[in-house]
């Protein structure tokens, strides 16, 4: 596996892990269809949450936040709409969230989360 | 997270106007929007701040940051805000003491690297500025002599974004005011012309022309425009090239206005900003009409005529120039200023100017002497002069038709030849005259004088206007041309240190109107 994979898992993994601690329900994660991949599907409440979770090793080539473009954030909504067409759980709304994972001094990785940023 | 506040002006025409700049820098997807009825360059303003700020060794906020200027509906223009834009973003993150930044102005555009550079206009900009009690405002390092002219507000001059950061931080703004070094004295011995000085010419140069001298003279005193037709060489541009050394200097206000001209035009010395000499401008006869009274598309420009605010205009082969360039000069030469209408606004730029007008009798150019014989057919030359139109030259008080100087001419005139100097010294007795006459008024030169004022408080006394009844009876003379002879004729009473006209400075007044044969 290529370092920058690596590196994206085990991002994902230590989002996953923070989102469970602050209560959310993890139902699925990479879940992938044709429009694309949600790395994170949570419920918070009744609230679909989908997670898109961005790791860096620095800011060389700007902060993971600033990787989530509005038109990113666009396509995650439609993901998510694909999502609910393919189950029959009934959420009160969706909400789109940032986890940007940067490696920060020492390799210890620091976790921002930035909710609903549509 | 934050909102931070702080102020710049945006500039329409000549005037300057207060903008809030608000900057929002909250959560959400990380973007930059820049709001408030922006053009192109000031949308770029996003990128440039952005590599400025990075490059200074700041770092850019990671989040959603809402930059809107205010008044929202005032259309703005150009990379004058980048300052403002930079620090209110940098006190929105927290990076600034908000409160820091909230009272000064700031002016100035933003290079990638984090330098400050000139912007054009900062001159009425700092004078809006002190209007609404900025008392700080922060420029780039280039416009800081200017920027000083204005008074009863601190200037501080910045060259770097990292610079001006750390006096903000060090609410330091006021340890690092800029002052006008008072002792550097603009050269005496130069003048500008068309914003480039060069040697002073002086009137002494041009011989054989007592009776173009004279007419400069009267025009100089009064304020009047001038036309002077003649063959070539006989040297007419040399005597409108001497008007400006005839003027008196501009006084503060006077001085202030020209320069608020020049400043938007971008067309200031950087060394000794304030314009102390009358400008003068000599625009070439292909100039388009935008060139000539101000436009352009986006930000509207000044044009020749307001560049040649309170100076001298002078449009040498005249009947070159188009005629609607020509006829456009109308407006400003009755009212003083120029009324610019485009899509991006209306706009009002001072154009008070003498007017000096240069021809030649005919296209061929020949001296009309049995050796040069002109070779034009009437009817050429009665187009090539029409092409001056009547509403026009009804605006011009002195008319002279100069002929070449013989040789005895040229001799014989040595003696009588003055100086710019002592001319000069008339010409600002006579205007001294002229301005205790009209103390308590608006107007200080005859020129400005209305013509319901010559008939009413200014009255001469009737006796004098005999030698105008037989032109007003046959029609060579308007009634507008009659204002305009009335004023030249208290001029040449002013020079002649006479209190009133008599009929015999009405009745010169009268030759120098119709100085030109029609």
């Amino acid at each position: 596996m290529a370092a920058k994979d690596e590196l994206g898992k085990l991002g994902e993994q230590l989002a996953a892990d923070y989102l469970r601690d602050v209560g959310l329900q993890i139902i699925d994660r990479n879940w992938r269809c044709r429009a694309g991949e949600i790395d994170i599907v949570a419920r918070d409440g009744d609230v679909l949450v989908v997670v898109e979770v961005k790791t860096r090793s620095g800011t060389s080539h700007g902060t993971p936040l600033g990787a989530v473009s509005a038109k990113k954030a666009l396509r995650l909504r439609r993901l998510a709409a694909h999502w609910l067409g393919a189950q029959y759980e009934w959420f009160r709304s969706v909400r789109i969230d940032v986890l940007a994972v940067q490696r920060v001094a020492d390799g210890r990785m620091s976790i921002k989360h930035v909710p609903g940023v549509l | 997270m934050a909102v931070a506040r702080t102020r710049c002006v945006a500039l329409i025409g000549v005037t300057g106007h207060m903008v809030e700049v608000e900057t929002d820098v909250a959560n959400g997807i990380v973007a930059t929007n820049l709001i408030g009825l922006l053009d192109t360059t000031l949308t770029e303003a996003r990128d440039r701040v952005r590599s400025a700020v990075v490059n200074s060794g700041f770092s850019w906020p990671d989040a959603r940051i809402t930059v809107s200027l205010f008044p929202a509906d005032l259309p703005k223009r150009g990379s004058g805000y980048d300052l403002a834009i930079a620090v209110s973003i940098l006190a929105a993150a927290r990076m600034l003491p908000a409160d820091h930044i909230v009272k000064p102005v700031f002016l100035g555009e933003l290079g990638l690297e984090g330098r400050i550079r000139p912007v054009r206009g900062v001159l009425p900009a700092v004078i809006a500025a002190a209007e609404a009690g900025a008392g700080i405002v922060v420029v780039p390092g280039e416009n800081a002599p200017e920027a000083a002219l204005v008074p009863g507000l601190t200037v501080v001059a910045a060259s770097t974004l990292a610079e001006l950061v750390g006096w903000i931080q060090d609410d330091d703004l006021l340890g690092n005011a800029y002052t006008l070094d008072p002792t550097e004295p603009p050269p005496d011995d130069e003048f500008p012309e068309n914003g480039v000085r060069r040697r002073r010419p002086d009137l002494s140069d041009v011989a054989g022309q007592p009776v173009g001298r004279r007419a400069l003279e009267v025009c100089a005193a009064g304020g009047h425009n001038l036309w002077m037709l003649g063959p070539p060489g006989t040297g007419k541009t040399m005597l409108a090239e001497r008007m400006p050394t005839l003027l008196p200097r501009l006084d503060r206000a006077a001085s202030l206005e020209v320069s608020a001209v020049h400043s938007v035009a971008g067309t200031l010395p950087p060394t000794w900003p304030l314009l102390v000499e009358p400008p003068f401008r000599s625009p070439h006869h292909t100039s388009t009409t935008a060139a000539m009274v101000g436009g352009g598309s986006g930000q509207l420009k000044p044009g020749a005529a307001s560049l040649a605010h309170r100076g001298v205009l002078f449009l040498d082969e005249a009947p070159e120039f188009a005629m609607n360039v020509l006829d456009c000069l109308r407006q400003p030469l009755e009212s003083g200023y120029v009324m610019v209408s485009r899509a991006a606004g209306t706009v009002t730029f001072p154009a008070r100017f003498m007017l000096v007008l240069a021809a030649n009798p005919c296209p061929c150019a020949g001296s009309g002497t049995a050796e040069s014989p002109c070779i034009c057919t009437p009817n050429t030359r009665r187009r090539y002069l029409a092409r001056l139109s009547g509403p026009l030259l009804d605006r011009v008080d002195v008319k002279v038709t100069l002929f070449p100087a013989s040789r005895h001419e040229l001799l014989s005139d040595r003696r009588f030849l003055e100086s710019s100097a002592v001319v000069a010294e008339r010409v600002l007795q006579a205007r001294d005259r002229a301005a205790r006459r009209y103390a308590g008024t608006p107007w200080r030169t005859n020129a400005e004088v209305p013509g319901t004022e010559l008939c009413s408080t200014f009255r001469i006394p009737s006796d004098a206007f005999h030698s105008l009844e037989g032109s007003l009876d046959d029609g060579s003379l308007s009634a507008r041309g009659v204002d305009r002879v009335l004023r030249v004729a208290w001029t040449l009473a002013d020079l002649a240190a006479k209190p009133k006209p008599t009929s015999a400075e009405v009745h010169a007044a009268l030759m120098m109107w119709k100085g030109v044969p029609s």
